[in-house]
């Protein structure tokens, strides 16, 4: 069992899932200096010509070697596959969730079906000896690369962050700034409900002004 | 290097009219309009007709395989295909046993896009857990290419029943028939189409196209490391023609807005604005809309950046008229397709895979 550690910095990034969604967060982290591994369920050897191709310099490795050496893992398998994950895989880790769940377009996934909490903390219930932290979720994977903006920009797009742990989020935040967001706080996991499919921001690409008043609108509305 | 043929079609989803005073059009007519859209556009030298398997009131068209037929039965050259066939909740043995029939009709001019498209419909209505998707579709996908082969067909899976030394009827005169996979944004699914020997289909509906240039590389790559001969690839992407930009843009907007609200409440996303749709129109965006000038730069521009040989014009929306449809097809096969052969004869790219002007 490995005891909880928040890295004081972020150097390497694991992604879990070479779908959709995986290889274009690996761009991102790589294109922003980090260090990048990817992993899917099986060998890596299966995702090799993938890796060179599409995200040249990301490494495909074992997804256990992956986790160990990574001071962050980024979550973006499919959410159905969820419950086959063994959470020992992500012990001690800091995780950011980046599934979604919407049964209308992607099915019934029992374990997330019918309840009060948001997905992501069904995902921190389960991985109970992780830090998980709700984020990159909320733009769509094909708007990822082309919606980001450098640091300064006046219409640079925001990425909500979602976490109990306010060192742990702050510091995915920053993460969030290399790849070219505005990683905007929400104070708590549980706050993270309006990044999901149905809330005011999901799919859609915002400035932080943007963001702030679509979320403020829904807090009125509520 | 193996060239092929530049192919110029148009796709449909049996997108639901509206007639002049915007009052829906019944399924039926519906239907009997996309035959004669199919037929018009042989007419006017459009390469390919495809027709997406939809199972919703915006989209009243399940059996895209029978519509085909009656479009083949009316036209010589032009080719017939699906756009895409949803094979997960389909049984690969009647998909291959209804392609190769339209096949015989047509006299060789069947084609099949397999796929997931962007609709789950059929999922419930047959019985599907969508959850089981990917493993439906590898395996589905897997006994497929075992049946293109031709010949009695032993195959074993645990999703279908299995068959042993069967014969599958009718065969086909020349050969399979051309088959693609229908690709989102899954390099996984690059690879598996690579894997079975079918053409790739990039689907383009939203964002930049040139971010799925690392794809028509992949898909290459995935070709030579399984010794495969190099195959077609394809875009499709949505779009409406019209005279001026002005005119085709008033005309597709507030159909577009209308479906993607009402989608967006399904999928969960946020309402798309303006200004997002003007980004998709413009050339970093999915969208082709605009003048005949404005689709063929864009389609030129777009086949030369992603190596492909073939380009299938997404037409119509639910609730545009029959006319603004028909006036689209006319505007691409007679002014948008030669331009976009003349535009590719003009400036071949080194770095892209050749691309000869014949016709299929």
């Amino acid at each position: 069992m490995s005891a909880l550690v928040i890295p004081s910095t972020v150097r390497r990034i694991a992604v879990l899932g070479a779908g959709h969604v995986g290889p274009v967060i690996a761009r991102l982290a790589l294109d922003a200096g980090f260090d990048v591994a990817i992993a899917a369920s099986g060998s890596p050897e299966n995702l090799e010509l993938i890796t060179q191709v599409v995200m040249p310099g990301v490494e495909a490795r074992w997804a256990a070697d992956a986790v160990a050496a990574a001071d962050l893992v980024v979550l973006a398998i499919p959410l159905h596959r969820f419950a086959a994950l063994d959470p020992g895989l992500l012990a001690g880790k800091l995780v950011v969730d980046a599934m979604n769940y919407w049964a209308p377009a992607d099915g019934v996934v029992p374990m997330f079906q019918g309840q009060q909490l948001s997905s992501s903390e069904i995902v921190q219930r389960r991985l109970s000896q992780s830090m998980v932290i709700k984020s990159l979720n909320q733009i769509a994977y094909q708007d990822l690369e082309d919606g980001r903006r450098p640091e300064a920009s006046p219409d640079r797009h925001a990425i909500g962050v979602a976490g109990d742990d306010p060192r742990a989020a702050k510091l995915v935040a920053e993460v969030i700034d290399r790849f070219g967001y505005e990683g905007i706080l929400l104070g708590s996991l549980s706050a993270g409900r309006v990044l999901q499919p149905g809330g005011p921001v999901f799919g859609a690409v915002l400035t932080r002004a943007e963001f702030e008043r679509a979320i403020h609108t829904t807090a009125v509305q509520a | 290097m193996m060239t092929f043929p530049l192919v110029l079609g148009l796709d449909t989803f049996g997108d639901h009219e509206h007639d002049a005073a915007d009052h829906p059009l019944s399924h039926a007519q519906t239907i009997r309009n996309v035959v004669e859209e199919g037929v018009l556009a042989e007419q006017v030298g459009v390469d390919f007709f495809g027709i997406g398997e939809h199972h919703t009131d915006d989209f009243p068209m399940p059996a895209a395989d029978v519509v085909l037929a009656a479009i083949a039965a009316r036209t010589k050259r032009i080719h017939v295909g699906s756009a895409v066939t949803v094979l997960s909740s389909d049984d690969p043995v009647r998909v291959f046993q209804r392609f190769s029939t339209l096949n015989a009709i047509s006299n060789g001019r069947a084609e099949v896009i397999l796929g997931r498209g962007s609709s789950i419909d059929s999922f419930p209505l047959f019985g599907y857990d969508l959850a089981d998707y990917e493993d439906l579709f590898e395996e589905k996908v897997n006994l497929f290419a075992e049946l293109l082969k031709g010949g009695p067909v032993t195959w074993q899976g645990n999703l279908r029943p299995s068959l042993r030394n069967q014969d599958v009827v009718p065969y086909t005169e020349a050969g399979p028939f051309p088959a693609w996979i229908g690709v989102g944004g899954s390099p996984q699914s690059v690879v598996r189409a690579a894997h079975y020997g079918f053409s790739l289909m990039l689907a383009i509906i939203g964002g930049s196209p040139a971010r799925f240039r690392p794809f028509s590389r992949l898909f290459l790559q995935a070709l030579e490391k399984f010794g495969r001969e190099p195959l077609p690839i394809g875009v499709h992407s949505p779009g409406h023609v019209a005279e001026t930009d002005e005119k085709a843009l008033e005309e597709f907007w507030p159909r577009w807005l209308q479906i993607i609200t009402k989608m967006s409440k399904v999928r969960g996303f946020a309402i798309p604005t303006k200004e997002s749709f003007m980004f998709e129109v413009g050339p970093q965006g999915a969208l082709f809309i605009g003048s005949p000038e404005t689709v063929a730069q864009k389609i030129a521009a777009n086949l030369t950046t992603l190596g492909a040989n073939r380009f299938d014009l997404k037409f119509g929306m639910p609730g545009l008229s029959p006319n603004s449809v028909t006036r689209n097809i006319e505007l691409y096969g007679t002014k948008v397709i030669p331009r976009v052969r003349e535009l590719l004869a003009e400036s071949p790219r080194r770095d892209a895979p050749q691309i000869i002007s014949t016709r299929i």
